[in-house]
């Protein structure tokens, strides 16, 4: 093993299922390369041996909840180099920002016997409310293939090449035959970001959105497109209302189908 | 850290390492005897319970599969269950096999995980599988390659190794033709003699002579090892329908801790997983996981939760068969699922995770919109036993100075596999020796 100096590589965590940086381990053909090519200064899931920073590169998972968290990501941002938030709890808040549209107190008081002993914020944010963000990887999860090329374009110090269209472009490239014009199923492909490699429509489902808007939508065609597709009233609003909930785009659309079918 | 003043010590693990999810633990010893253990899970709360109300009941299996990136296969099949329970829907027999063939993929994946990535570094004396990988590169590659098998199952039968999304309430969207399954057989066939190797490999280890104290809780049926299914079983000779299980079991809320703690109504914590389904169904393990059983020296219990590596492995080597079994027998379902249409009712559903039994109930209206929603993962119901276990652990130790006393009590924890990411939906040590 070379001597020379790597780059150090840190992962951090926050309110999350632990499945993107789960990830990073499920790369079972990769992992051994990527540590021989970086030190892992901080990877409590992998590893007790921690280094102190600064860090080169720093992997944020999960979303901000508590006050403690902010302290935190701040330090992390202090400390690295480069951030770069992975997931939708994230980049998004992730589906525990479900609480963004309800009274976490009476959430709280649903799940917990004694309110007192939960310190929580009323919402779940991504680190880039809070801090600057260099990149920020969509997914719920994140895809592997991606997450490798945003790790080695940091290390080479380029930008990371990751498309910004919408899975209905990777639907066509796998060559799956379109399942809302065949067969009339809602699918969220035409506003989602790609990334996933479209695998809902090849297994006969619609797309659930993990990916999160893509750049750019036309929410308000799309909606009506849904409504032909049998999709009314609350089923629109849930629709919107998963892993990137708290997404403009996402939000807007709940939002306005709210009320909708309130107004039904 | 520690902080000794006096007679008293207290040892502190603030970032619980080689865990999934965030927590830590706290000890206090006062002239010379333990007089508290903590288990304390900082994760902070995400309210599924909570925010499940309003949801409909076809969204579970991708909602509840957030809850753990781990073992999202286990969320997605108790949901199910519990749904077609209160909707009164019976499963037929090859999409069952099919289930049954999904959750191998996810024993075999976080199994092999924690045997080799997480676990057995404790046993060698490496701080991670990446340091144990300098010296022994072809151990770790085994693991990886293992590893990646129960993933490959995964992606073939749930689209992706992560929150699959090809499960639904009633079964699958889609069910995958012949020659899918068997393109996995050469894979698996090797996998099998991988895990085996694997249970030789750990059973070399070096135990403490530890014994695991108190009811040892799993899912048991007559017929096969379980996963899917059966009556909630323990040593101590209970023996109930699943949909009793709030009549035995309930969880309280404790200050150290966002995961709700689980009991026994009788209040005697007890332990779930992979020591507890082994005690309790090793009579219907096929006949080549015995023999390895034999050959290890494990065969018919193990009480030693330092064994429970060697426990997992014999899981891993059965997921592996179980697999090559469902593919020899697969034909294609008529129907890749069943249609569930909603009633209104409460159902209970409860399958074997990787950690142990993990209960679902919900109650749904005549539209099928959850109006409640109990999930109690196994991480939160073994929480009371590990600290129990520690006690007396950290009592025999107490000679040993702060850092290996830490050392050694994380990888005492590490026994269970903690998942606290599911627990909360860890380990920070803190040894007050006053």
């Amino acid at each position: 093993m070379s001597t020379a100096k790597k780059p150090t590589l840190a992962v951090w965590k926050f309110s999350s299922c632990d499945g993107c940086q789960l990830t990073l381990l499920d790369c079972e053909d990769e992992l051994l390369a990527v540590v021989g090519q970086v030190e892992i200064a901080y990877f409590l899931e992998a590893s007790r041996a921690t280094l102190s920073g600064p860090y080169d590169l720093s992997i944020v998972e999960g979303s901000i909840t508590t006050a403690g968290d902010i302290e935190r990501i701040r330090e992390v941002r202090r400390l690295s180099g480069h951030v770069v938030s992975i997931g939708a709890c994230a980049t998004a808040g992730g589906i525990q920002a479900l609480r963004n549209f309800a009274d976490v107190q009476e959430f709280i008081s649903i799940v917990y016997a004694h309110p007192q002993y939960i310190r929580t914020l009323e919402h779940s944010t991504p680190p880039s409310a809070h801090i600057d963000v260099d990149f920020e990887l969509h997914g719920c999860p994140i895809d592997k293939r991606q997450l490798l090329e945003v790790i080695t374009a940091f290390l080479r110090g380029r930008r990371p090449q990751i498309a910004s269209h919408s899975v209905c472009v990777e639907c066509k490239r796998r060559g799956t035959v379109c399942v809302m014009v065949s067969k009339g199923t809602p699918c969220l492909g035409p506003v989602t970001h790609a990334g996933c490699g479209a695998i809902c429509p090849a297994y006969d489902r619609g797309c659930y959105g993990c990916f999160g808007p893509a750049d750019t939508t036309n929410i308000p065609a799309f909606v009506n497109a849904l409504g032909r597709a049998g999709m009314s009233g609350f089923d629109l609003v849930r629709v919107f209302r998963t892993f990137n909930a708290d997404t403009p785009a996402f939000r807007e659309a709940s939002t306005n189908a709210e009320l909708a079918a309130l107004n039904a | 850290m520690t902080h000794s003043k006096g007679a008293s010590r207290t040892l502190s693990v603030a970032s619980l390492a080689r865990v999934e999810g965030e927590g830590s633990m706290h000890v206090v010893v006062r002239d010379g005897i333990v007089r508290d253990v903590e288990l304390r899970i900082f994760e902070p709360p995400r309210f599924f319970e909570a925010f499940l109300r309003g949801r409909s009941y076809t969204e579970l299996p991708d909602i509840t599969a957030r809850i753990c990136g781990i073992c999202p296969v286990a969320y997605q099949m108790s949901a199910c269950q519990a749904i077609e329970n209160a909707c009164g829907v019976r499963i037929d027999d090859q999409v069952r096999a099919l289930r049954r063939m999904l959750y191998c993929g996810e024993w075999i994946e976080s199994h092999t995980l924690h045997i080799y990535l997480l676990h057995a570094p404790d046993f060698l004396g490496y701080e991670s599988a990446i340091d144990l990988a300098r010296d022994h590169r072809d151990i770790v590659e085994r693991g990886l390659k293992l590893k990646k098998v129960g993933n490959d199952i995964l992606n073939v039968l749930g689209g992706r190794a992560i929150h699959p999304v090809n499960v639904r309430v009633g079964g699958f969207y889609k069910a995958p033709p012949v020659a899918e399954l068997r393109a996995l057989t050469e894979r698996l066939s090797w996998a099998r003699d991988a895990a085996i190797a694997t249970a030789r490999w750990v059973a070399g280890f070096e135990f403490p002579d530890v014994t695991l104290q108190g009811d040892l809780v799993a899912l048991r049926n007559d017929r096969e090892y379980p996963i899917l299914e059966g009556r909630i079983a323990s040593t101590s000779g209970l023996d109930i329908a699943v949909a009793d299980f709030p009549d035995h079991f309930t969880e309280e809320h404790v200050a150290h801790s966002t995961a709700l703690q689980g009991h026994a109504r009788s209040g005697d914590p007890y332990t779930l997983g992979p020591l507890a389904r082994y005690n309790l169904n090793f009579d219907v393990l096929p006949p080549l996981v015995k023999q390895v059983a034999a050959d290890v020296g494990v065969a018919g219990s193990c009480r030693n939760p330092f064994q429970s590596i060697i426990v997992r492995a014999l899981e891993v080597v059965f997921a592996c068969d179980e697999a090559l079994r469902i593919i020899a027998g697969y034909e294609p379902p008529g129907k890749p699922h069943a249609e569930i249409p909603a009633r209104s009712g409460t159902g209970h559903g409860c399958t074997e995770a990787p950690r142990g039994s993990l209960y679902h109930r919900y109650t749904i209206d005549s539209d099928g919109i959850i109006r409640d929603a109990v999930i109690v993962p196994p991480t939160s119901q073994n929480q009371p036993s590990i600290e129990r276990s520690l006690r007396q652990f950290v009592q025999d130790r107490l000679h040993l100075e702060d850092g290996e006393l830490t050392r050694q009590c994380e990888q005492a924890i590490r026994n269970y596999d903690p998942c606290i990411s599911c627990a909360t939906h860890f380990l920070d040590l803190t040894v007050d020796r006053g």
